[in-house]
């Protein structure tokens, strides 16, 4: 089924506020095989001119995964079972270290249709709790045989 | 912030080494734990044959940890990494036994900016495909 078009240029309300703890960054860390002691030991990451320990790059996607309520919406119309992950891109102002508390707000930025398959592109804006810039991510995916 | 690579010691063109990262189940089960992605797919072989899979498939976003490891070991500091962005463009198929498979990544200085940064082109490959297009990191060096 085709995705609803009405979507683009919707936006999501901003999300609670995601705190990001040592625990967390060292379990992503742990699943990614990524043993740098800047994800889990605090004096490496302060001596590396950090706060606090950071996240690695792909961490986001931890609370930002697609705007998950923009994409749940069943006015939408989309197949998760058919869904594969497209494009992703994280742009970052700073990096994001344990303690922040971190506000997402999603919007649907394009819905296309390539061959059979529909592409639907999520951009994320995520602030500090003080309206701080952090971080924007591009989320685009792929249901997979939606415009046939 | 300060990454181990100083700008004037890179040249474009500078090829960084491959390495290559084992991928077994096991990997996929602690990725969809720590990223909240528990689509089936990337765990339930039965449910990915029904979809038209041909078996398990990593989650992208754990190959792109994986491409973004390598960049971060190269540049020292994780944080120097200011933009990072892929497209998947092949699947990474993990089969359920005790090797699973092996993302293969290199990567090539495409080009240096103002402020000390410079391009990283990024190719992984697994089984012969390239399962990454167009994959970039942009990074602040010394």
């Amino acid at each position: 089924m085709a995705l609803n078009r009405d979507f683009i240029g919707r936006a999501s309300a901003p999300s609670a506020p995601y705190e990001v703890s040592r625990v967390k960054i060292k379990e992503f860390a742990s699943a990614i095989g990524d043993n740098n002691p800047i994800y889990r030991d605090r004096e490496a990451a302060l001596a590396a001119g950090h706060p606090d320990v950071i996240a690695p790059p792909t961490f986001p996607i931890v609370f930002s995964l697609g705007g998950g309520a923009l994409l749940a919406d069943p006015e939408l119309g989309l197949n998760f079972a058919m869904v594969v992950h497209g494009e992703q891109r994280f742009e970052y102002r700073r990096p994001i270290h344990a303690g922040d508390e971190l506000v997402t707000v999603s919007t649907v930025t394009d819905i296309r249709s390539v061959g059979r398959n529909e592409f639907i592109t999520v951009k994320s804006d995520v602030t500090t709790v003080d309206g701080e810039l952090v971080c924007t991510t591009y989320n685009t995916i792929v249901e997979r045989g939606g415009a046939g | 912030m300060a990454a181990t690579v100083k700008y004037d010691e890179v040249e474009v063109g500078q090829e960084i080494p491959a390495a290559d990262y084992p991928v077994r189940r096991i990997n996929l089960v602690m990725y969809a734990g720590a990223s909240g992605d528990f689509n089936q797919i990337h765990w339930n072989e039965r449910f990915a044959k029904t979809v038209g899979l041909p078996d398990v498939i990593a989650h992208g976003m754990f190959t792109m940890a994986q491409a973004g490891r390598f960049v971060t070991d190269w540049a020292g500091d994780p944080g120097a990494v200011v933009d990072y962005g892929v497209r998947f463009s092949s699947m990474v198929v993990v089969p359920d036994d005790d090797e699973g498979t092996v993302i293969t990544v290199s990567g090539v200085v495409e080009e240096k900016l103002e402020d000390k940064r410079v391009v990283v082109a990024l190719t992984a490959k697994c089984a012969d495909s390239r399962v990454l297009s167009k994959a970039r990191a942009l990074v602040q060096l010394s």
